[in-house]
């Protein structure tokens, strides 16, 4: 199924709204999502007999830049029985001056694959995942402060009174 | 972090605590690894047991922190290489392929790599594919109790190490693959040892078929033991071993027919439940087993070719293709291909402006395969869960890069 037909199936079940633009540039054009609708957007895309996205093969979070100020989740979906591939993006704009983290919802309840990567996601990008049910840090340690994949973490000096860097 | 997301991950890790704190007065919590053999490396494993059951299982990643993504976002492409092949250190040829070829889609230059480099790249990464699976089941038998098979095992991949030594200079981490072309052409000779190789190597598995795929004991402890289902595996996103032991014929090197693979005659060996349930420990590991022997299958026709219609000439520079500078237009591109673990990933932001990847991603089977597990064990005896562990073949560079 193509990008274009995958976008009509998308837009006739649930809106306008749910399709913030697409990117046809390079190898692997890719559909923006709104980021509040991926759970839906994803659990149709898996369900759907054209369609059977059924394997996330990969989820990876962005840092678009400091300049930029935005967060993203890049996801890639593979359908075993059609042999396709698909490309979602979501972002939101975060100034990372704030408190508060960049978020999504998180598509565990789809795909189980998406636990580990989404706290990954978390513990380097401190993108959090809304509704994910383990939402620890999976690589460093729990009392870690920083995001070490952001485009401007500073390598920490101390890590409990012990010089690291 | 704001007062709407503080708590949230707090929260998480308070569950986490209490879990571990508040566990039933006649239930154990365990600690399994990071030093236990079958972890393979630097995994912890927290069981919380009754007696002999298993009840739960959190896994613990995360000591090694290579940092393989961080590296891959302040080096340029062609240094990145030699950083792939420490992901899965077992199998470091088929990383730098996929790590290759990815940069090649995106520059466009895939169609112009001439035909005796592809097949060459071919060759090492199905001798690569044999040396891991050797260590899969040398070490699965260790996990067992069986030390005959590993020391058997280890003896058969040092002839490949040394081959490959042989061809790239370097014993495990070989940096041998390069974008555009390979680092040396193949030492001369490398066919016809290869060939003798092969020949030496068949009636070796037939041996090791004998010492463990019909062993009783062997078959006892793996058959009908951490049954993987099919939707299962689908959902958690395995791949390779994993995914193929659970009875689906899903291999990249059929599914995306790249590099030399189409012109070549292999079968995708699949679980089918022989000894037990499909999708269990015996099946996963049967399927290792017979992808070795398609490998060979492979090996042999690329050494065809290469002896025959792609010989070596002294013209022949498998550097000439290797572009100046490594400037992708600016894009985003996942390339995967099938390493001996499975679906190995790369997902790569250019820029458009600078030799150096905006954002690398790399997606390790052995992540998506390992994640599996705390859904696998459940309710089995410690004994077994060793074997699990085992069954799934993971390298621990890999799953925290």
């Amino acid at each position: 199924m193509m990008l274009a037909e995958i976008k009509q199936l998308l837009i006739a079940k649930f809106g306008e709204q749910v399709i913030t633009g697409e990117e046809l540039i390079g190898l692997q054009p890719a559909l923006l999502i709104n980021p509040d609708d991926i759970v839906k957007v994803c659990l149709e895309l898996r369900d759907n007999p054209a369609t059977y996205f059924d394997f996330l093969s990969c989820l990876s979070g962005v840092d678009y830049g400091v300049e930029a100020g935005r967060f993203g989740v890049v996801y890639h979906l593979t359908s075993i029985p059609y042999q396709t591939q698909l490309v979602l993006k979501v972002s939101r704009e975060h100034d990372r001056t704030g408190e508060a983290l960049p978020h999504f919802p998180s598509i565990t309840t789809v795909y189980k694959a998406a636990d580990w990567h989404e706290r990954e996601a978390y513990d380097m990008y401190g993108i959090y995942f809304e509704g994910h049910p383990d939402m620890r840090r999976l690589l460093m340690p729990d009392d870690w402060e920083g995001f070490p994949l952001r485009k401007d973490y500073k390598n920490a000096e101390y890590y409990k009174g012990i010089k690291i860097d | 972090m704001s007062n709407t997301t503080l708590p949230l991950y707090t929260e998480a890790l308070e569950r986490y605590n209490q879990k571990i704190a508040h566990a039933a007065t006649e239930d154990m919590v365990l600690n399994m690894g990071p030093q236990h053999p079958s972890t393979h490396g630097v995994l912890r494993l927290e069981l919380i047991t009754d007696g002999e059951i298993v009840k739960e299982v959190i896994p613990h990643i995360g000591y090694l922190h290579r940092c393989f993504e961080k590296h891959a976002e302040s080096l340029t492409y062609q240094q990145t290489i030699p950083f792939t092949d420490r992901m899965d250190y077992l199998a470091s040829m088929n990383n730098s392929h996929a790590w290759v070829m990815g940069v090649e889609r995106m520059l466009g230059i895939e169609k112009d790599i001439p035909k005796r480099v592809e097949y060459i790249r071919v060759l090492v990464c199905e001798m690569n594919r044999i040396a891991s699976h050797l260590i899969a089941i040398g070490t699965y038998g260790i996990d067992i109790g069986a030390f005959t098979p590993f020391l058997w095992c280890f003896r058969d991949r040092e002839h490949i190490m040394g081959m490959l030594e042989w061809a790239s200079g370097s014993r495990m981490l070989y940096n041998y693959i390069w974008v555009g072309g390979l680092f040396y052409d193949l030492p001369v000779g490398f066919e016809e040892r290869c060939r003798e190789f092969v020949d030496y190597f068949k009636p070796k598995m037939v041996e090791l078929n004998g010492l463990l795929t019909d062993n009783q004991v062997f078959i006892n402890r793996t058959a009908n033991v951490g049954i993987l289902p099919l939707d299962v595996a689908i959902n958690y996103g395995c791949s390779g071993p994993m995914l193929r032991g659970s009875g689906l014929k899903w291999d990249l090197r059929r599914i995306d027919n790249y590099s030399a693979y189409p012109e070549l005659d292999f079968e995708i060996p699949v679980g089918t439940g022989l000894m037990g349930t499909v999708g269990d420990c015996w099946d996963r590991y049967k399927v290792r087993v017979d992808e070795i022997e398609e490998s060979l299958k492979i090996i042999e026709q690329c050494l065809d070719r290469l002896q025959k219609e792609l010989k070596r000439t002294p013209e022949f520079d498998p550097r000439a293709k290797l572009p100046k500078k490594i400037i992708p237009k600016a894009q985003d591109f996942y390339m995967r291909a099938e390493s001996s673990k499975g679906e190995l990933g790369f997902y790569f932001i250019a820029d458009g402006r600078t030799e150096i990847p905006f954002r690398v991603k790399s997606r390790g089977p052995s992540f998506s395969n390992l994640s599996v597990l705390p859904a696998m064990a459940k309710n089995v005896m410690i004994a077994d869960l060793i074997a699990i562990v085992g069954s799934i073949d993971f390298v621990l560079g890999e799953v925290d890069r």
